[in-house]
């Protein structure tokens, strides 16, 4: 019993910790949120950013058979040859914006005192996010690439995306091969998310890990991940499927697990529903393996290697429904870690007294209402539901989270040149149990007012 | 419980900032009063051609409806609009007579629906095209142009296109479509069917703009003009697998027949009998060295057949068409 109390106060403080740091990561990830939308691709065919975004950066169907093709559109006039010498494929992206930033509960340190109590943090102000550079486009014919070098609101630059593809092998459309850094094949894309606020600029399912976890392991469907992924669909895009073969990096380049490789897996199948548009339904599976512990080289200054792989598996199913202008987009995600991730035991220990593995599910329902192509109103509610606990005697509902996010885009105009979003945005997110001191659950918000641009 | 104040009144903000927006929103959705009235001011080429041409019918005789008919399905002109300017505008323009802003840059012009000349039909030259013509265009595209396939849309979605497509000429609302002409069953492959094929492709004088060997090299391609005056290429066989207007022998028969209005490459319909005109489509397919089909199999198992197939070592043009990329 004292083992287990023990057990729980270190497991409150390192969840407190924790709670904090993956708030502070989340806004710092939606701030440099890379996102997809290439008027490069505008400029190259003459197509507003309309014909393949229902609002940039969310694909419609056109555009998202468009990528699917290798971006091609398939009419001869794809690689670069056709293209005037003066056409380079770059775009640039970055978001000038105010926000402002509250935590119901942080550990505030008085400095004059040096106490350390829970107070209400918020901050606001001018501020940008990252910035992408977006260079995309046919080597030849269907032989396609992606390269995104991005940058940080510090101007730290790394590579979000970094690809070639070889399109319609065989002569088909249901086989393609794609190598390098990417986006999983997420039909709901949180690169193109309409959302950019600290709090709502990410899905929570693609990114939730237990509080229990102590970040030794990070994982994001939502985030690029290297590997090789083979991917086909039919000629209109209705029926689709991907596989991937990834290296378990979580996409940080230089192999800071060592070794081991997870799998990606989708499908999806849309149909016409008379004058309500397309819907479609997928599904998707990522099996994977993590490190609970790391080897250092002699000199104890590096990581050798990632050992003591467990695994970890998130199963989704999701759903695009469209009512004429309105749209729902529904998502549920199951989640579920080792018991030595869930406790941060490396695997050569003993597991804690009573620990299983940790398990939760996620649903998400996001609503547009796409006025025009010039305006699209967003409003997004996730829910994150611990199932199992990986200790026993933590409370059931410790980690939970609900978000509410809503906003709007507005496109002034819409061109094949470039595209200019004015993007107002609010959320705020509940998480359960997690304030660093006591215990309480702790509510934090986002208010995003900015202009998007991309040129 | 402070916390939750602010975080309501926040919302409240947000809320009446969410609402403001529809108002302003939709003085800006209608493409004709305001993306209209811009135009201009950025593309003043595109602008000056549109003066000249003829007013849409719309224009001209205030809203005009239309519908359009494929299978089951039927197409309205009000949800289409939606679609034509979401997707289409670009190249076609606000008026649909094909002034885009990005119609300066293209080498091979968008259509412009207020002419109502339509390449890929069914029907007779100078006919309109039936709904299903339109439809399938959309969904085909047009090869070698930047007019891509509209396939990823739902089916009705591209009937709704096309009743829209139709508001823009008054020709829509004065004429009927042409009557589809009739294919007859494709005759049965021989190599006396090319052969006449191949003497038809002389005695017509196909030559002079395709080229002897189809490479769309002829003494007068380079003279060709469409009716906007704009240069335009004969078709590269050599080079070439797909048709502007579709893929199947029954595709290349109705071009002959039907001719591709607006370019130089007339309607054959009173020159050639129906089996001359499959006796061409088998020759022109022993053209297309780049793509396997029964017609060139057979052609190749011949002597003379081979000798000339083999010759066909160069099969790309200045325009990059045959450039394997």
């Amino acid at each position: 019993m004292t083992l287990c109390l023990s057990m729980r106060r270190r497991f409150f403080s390192m969840a407190s910790s924790i709670a904090f740091a993956t708030l502070l990561a989340a806004v710092m990830l939606a701030n440099s949120q890379s996102a997809r939308a290439i008027p490069a691709f505008a400029r190259k065919y003459g197509m507003p950013c309309s014909a393949c975004h229902e609002a940039w950066p969310k694909l419609n169907n056109f555009g998202q058979t468009f990528k699917d093709n290798g971006y091609q559109l398939g009419n001869d006039r794809d690689a670069p040859i056709f293209q005037q010498p003066a056409y380079w494929p770059i775009a640039l992206r970055i978001t000038p914006h105010w926000h402002r930033e509250s935590t119901s509960a942080t550990d505030i340190t008085n400095p004059a005192t040096g106490l350390t109590t829970e107070g209400q943090l918020t901050t606001h102000g001018f501020d940008l996010t990252g910035l992408d550079i977006l260079t995309a486009g046919t080597l030849a014919k269907n032989i396609s690439f992606l390269l995104v070098p991005s940058a940080d609101n510090t101007g730290a630059f790394h590579f979000e995306s970094a690809n070639v593809r070889f399109d319609n092998l065989l002569h088909t459309t249901w086989l393609n091969v794609k190598v390098g850094k990417f986006e999983l094949d997420n039909i709901v894309s949180e690169k193109r998310i309409l959302t950019l606020s600290g709090q709502g600029g990410f899905y929570q399912g693609y990114h939730f890990q237990p509080v229990t976890e102590n970040g030794l392991y990070t994982f994001g469907i939502g985030d690029n991940q290297l590997g090789a992924e083979v991917s086909g669909h039919s000629r209109n895009d209705y029926t689709r499927y991907s596989a991937a073969l990834l290296s378990s990096n979580d996409g940080n380049v230089g192999l800071p697990n060592g070794h081991g490789y997870d799998t990606f897996l989708t499908i999806s199948q849309a149909f016409q529903a008379g004058s309500l548009g397309l819907q479609r339904v997928g599904a998707f599976a990522y099996i994977g393996r993590a490190p609970t512990y790391f080897t250092l080289t002699a000199n104890s200054t590096a990581v050798a290697d990632g050992l003591g792989q467990k695994s970890f598996t998130r199963f989704g199913a999701y759903g695009l429904w469209y009512y004429k202008k309105l749209d729902f987009t529904t998502m549920y995600i199951h989640g579920s870690d080792s018991a030595f991730l869930g406790t941060n035991t490396p695997s050569y220990a003993d597991l804690p007294v009573g620990a299983r593995k940790p398990t939760w599910n996620v649903g998400t329902i996001e609503t547009h209402y796409t006025w025009s192509p010039q305006l699209i109103l967003i409003n997004r509610y996730e829910l994150v539901r611990m199932s199992q606990q990986a200790l026993p005697d933590l409370a059931g509902n410790l980690g939970d989270v609900d978000v509410l996010t809503f906003g709007y885009r507005y496109y002034p105009f819409i061109s094949s040149r470039a595209g200019f979003a004015f993007h107002n945005e609010y959320s705020i997110l509940r998480q359960r149990g997690t304030s660093p001191i006591n215990g309480l659950d702790v509510t934090s918000s986002s208010l995003f007012l900015g202009f998007d641009f991309i040129f | 419980m402070r916390a939750n104040k602010l975080g309501l009144n926040w919302i409240y903000l947000a809320a009446a900032a969410l609402l403001a927006l529809p108002s302003l929103a939709a003085a800006q959705q209608d493409p004709n009063s305001q993306q209209g009235s811009a135009q201009p001011a950025t593309q003043p080429a595109p602008a000056q051609q549109a003066a000249a041409a003829p007013a849409p019918a719309a224009a001209m005789h205030g809203p005009v409806r239309q519908e359009s008919h494929i299978g089951k399905l039927t197409g309205h002109s009000e949800t289409g609009r939606k679609l034509y300017f979401r997707f289409c505008w670009g190249c076609h323009g606000f008026h649909g007579d094909g002034n885009g802003e990005n119609a300066p840059y293209l080498n091979i012009l968008p259509r412009n629906f207020v002419a109502a000349t339509f390449k890929c039909r069914s029907t007779p030259t100078g006919t309109l095209p039936t709904d299903q013509d339109l439809y399938n265009s959309l969904g085909r595209g047009l090869n070698n142009s930047n007019m891509p396939s509209w396939i990823s849309l739902t089916d009705q979605q591209r009937v709704d296109m096309v009743a829209f497509i139709k508001t823009f000429s008054p020709r829509w609302q004065n004429e009927k479509s042409g009557d589809p002409i009739n294919v007859p069953a494709e005759p049965t492959l021989t190599v006396e069917s090319i052969k006449h094929g191949q003497e038809l492709f002389q005695k017509l004088e196909c030559w002079k703009c395709h080229g002897q060997e189809g490479r769309g090299d002829g003494p007068s391609a380079s003279t060709l003009t469409d009716s906007n005056d704009q240069p335009i290429r004969p078709y590269n066989f050599a080079a070439g697998s797909r048709f502007k207007c579709g893929v199947t022998n029954r595709d290349l028969y109705k071009i002959f027949i039907t001719g591709l209005d607006g370019t130089p490459m007339p309607s054959f319909a009173d020159v050639v009998k129906p089996d001359e005109a499959w006796d061409l489509v088998h020759y022109l397919r022993t053209l297309q060295v780049n793509k396997k089909s029964p017609e060139l199999a057979l052609w190749m198992s011949t002597k003379d057949g081979a000798a000339i197939v083999s010759a066909q070592k160069i099969s790309g043009t200045p325009t990059g068409a045959g450039i394997n990329q």
